[in-house]
């Protein structure tokens, strides 16, 4: 009786957190450990597998009668580049089960990375608990990738639609654009024409739009029972960020790099601004990387904290496993689940908002100089 | 810090980079640019069609200005016209008036001169016939005078007769 509501729970907890834990990594602690700890660490393992890319595309697992873990899913094509390029399935590593063997090379998965093994898959740990042995360039098609590319193909025919609309429909949007198009104004009126200035925000708007409904579309993709975590992965917020990076420095107009590198400007005579600016100027040029670097990180962790919080709250149902812990633990994810909508939202808007912001800072001209001398 | 390092995924980041860049591109040309000129264009049109409309009003305000100057001057000149009318319908009515009693007393007089005159003749014309009768009866009573007086008296009593019963 037991057992069989410890695997059906086990089977809910697969089929509600869709992870997949390696058979390998959980031998290592079961021994010596209370059934309840097991299955916190089985949960805390759960999350943080979750929280992580994925080189399969799993919608859940669960362990059948002869105690064999069974993956409902997809795997995805694996593209290594080891001294040649190496394509194969992702179904060879057996989900971080076994070693892959593709042209007499073989690979094994260790936390989530593939590593160059020999034929029994040996991975050498130093100290720290790195692995040392030698990783391949792995540029495959993850779960997180196959995300993307499906945000790719949504946002190109959604938008590519609505922009025929215009010309089918007589400058008015018709069928989903019409939920759409409040918010590209939106972006345009309320984000971009107030930070950048209604007469250079017209460069900055595509990538701004681009910007929002892939953040937001992703957020919104992390909260089905997919189990994407696309925007809580830290590569991905890095790029955004550093495409806000590169467009702000690179479009940055003669009065932004002034106010970098003389912010006092004439309002001092030059022998006053030296020893000030020994301390300002490396603050300043210090900022530049601090703003898009806060975008990279606010994301990341507004995104990876409620995937935490809510999968926590999912867990918590199978600790407790009583008639009041469980409704409670269900009624408080229900709740976050709501205001994880929300935060999907509002992480769209602020990222996009600051990059305005900095893109505001860049094209930047003052004309208050003219006026001082005007006066 | 160590743990982002090392959750870092090359592979995920060149394939996000490729991917976001060719979708701005690619959303660039075929979305947001349309969608943004659409949009531009009809908020112009609105804008224009709002400034037209308010104009039209004007003009429409400015036609029925007009109009009510046109209306109330016409209308003072109808009045202006039948004063005129009516001044000079009395005057006419007047004189016609006057004509004819002119007309008419000119005809009375004549008529009165014409009885006047019908009348002269006629006293005329009786008073020969009276005088060629009183000679005729006067030659008839000399001629029987002459016989004898019974025959006399009787022939005069006779004519007497004649005459009354002429």
């Amino acid at each position: 009786m037991l057992i069989l509501l410890k695997r059906k729970s086990l089977f809910l907890l697969a089929l509600l957190l869709t992870g997949v834990v390696s058979a390998k990594e959980k031998q290592e602690i079961t021994e010596n450990l209370s059934a309840k700890e097991i299955q916190k660490k089985e949960i805390k393992d759960y999350i943080m597998h979750h929280l992580q890319d994925s080189y399969d595309f799993s919608f859940f697992s669960y362990t059948n009668e002869s105690g064999e873990h069974v993956y409902i899913g997809a795997p995805l094509p694996i593209i290594l580049w080891d001294k040649g390029l190496k394509v194969f399935s992702s179904s060879k590593f057996h989900h971080g089960e076994t070693v892959a063997e593709v042209d007499g090379n073989y690979y094994a998965i260790s936390h989530n990375k593939i590593y160059k093994t020999d034929a029994e898959g040996t991975i050498i740990y130093d100290e720290d608990h790195h692995a040392t042995n030698e990783a391949p360039l792995d540029f495959s098609i993850t779960k997180g990738v196959v995300s993307i590319m499906f945000t790719f193909l949504l946002m190109f025919f959604l938008f590519k639609n609505l922009a025929d609309s215009y010309a089918k429909n007589g400058g008015i949007a018709s069928g989903v654009g019409r939920f759409f198009e409040p918010i590209v104004l939106y972006v345009r009126d309320d984000i971009a024409i107030p930070n950048i200035g209604e007469k250079k925000y017209k460069k900055y708007m595509s990538f701004l739009l681009t910007v929002f409904f892939f953040v937001w579309f992703l957020n919104i993709l992390g909260l089905t029972p997919l189990g994407i975590n696309v925007t809580g992965n830290i590569a991905v917020t890095f790029c955004l960020a550093l495409i806000t990076f590169l467009l702000t420095n690179l479009t940055g107009t003669k009065d932004y790099w002034l106010h970098i590198f003389d912010p006092l400007g004439s309002s001092m005579k030059w022998y006053a601004k030296v020893p000030l600016y020994i301390i300002l100027i490396p603050i300043e040029v210090l900022g530049i990387f601090v703003k898009p670097f806060s975008l990279l990180i606010r994301l990341y962790a507004n995104m990876q904290a409620g995937h935490i919080v809510l999968m926590s709250l999912i867990g918590l149902m199978f600790i407790f496993k009583s008639w009041l812990g469980s409704p409670l633990s269900f009624g408080l994810a229900f709740a976050i689940s709501f205001i994880e909508v929300l935060v999907a939202l509002l992480q769209a808007y602020i990222f996009t908002m600051l990059s305005a912001l900095y893109f505001g800072f860049a094209s930047e001209e003052h004309e208050h100089h003219d006026e001082i001398e005007a006066h | 810090m160590e743990k982002l390092l090392e959750e870092f995924s090359l592979g995920l980041f060149v394939w996000q980079t490729i991917l976001f860049v060719a979708l701005l591109l690619l959303l660039k040309k075929f979305a947001w640019k349309p969608i943004l000129d659409a949009v531009n264009e009809r908020e112009t049109s609105i804008r224009e069609s709002l400034s037209a409309a308010e104009k039209a009003r004007e003009d429409m305000e400015a036609v029925q200005a007009d109009n009510k100057r046109i209306l109330k001057q016409a209308r003072s000149e109808r009045d202006a016209l039948l004063a005129e009318a009516k001044t000079e319908s009395t005057k006419i009515v007047n004189q016609a008036k006057e004509d004819a009693k002119a007309e008419a007393d000119k005809i009375t007089a004549q008529a009165q001169v014409t009885i006047q005159n019908e009348k002269n003749a006629a006293i005329n014309e009786l008073k020969g016939q009276v005088a060629s009768l009183s000679i005729d009866i006067a030659a008839k009573v000399l001629q029987t005078e002459l016989k004898d007086q019974a025959a006399q008296e009787k022939f005069v009593s006779e004519l007497v007769k004649e005459i009354e019963v002429k």
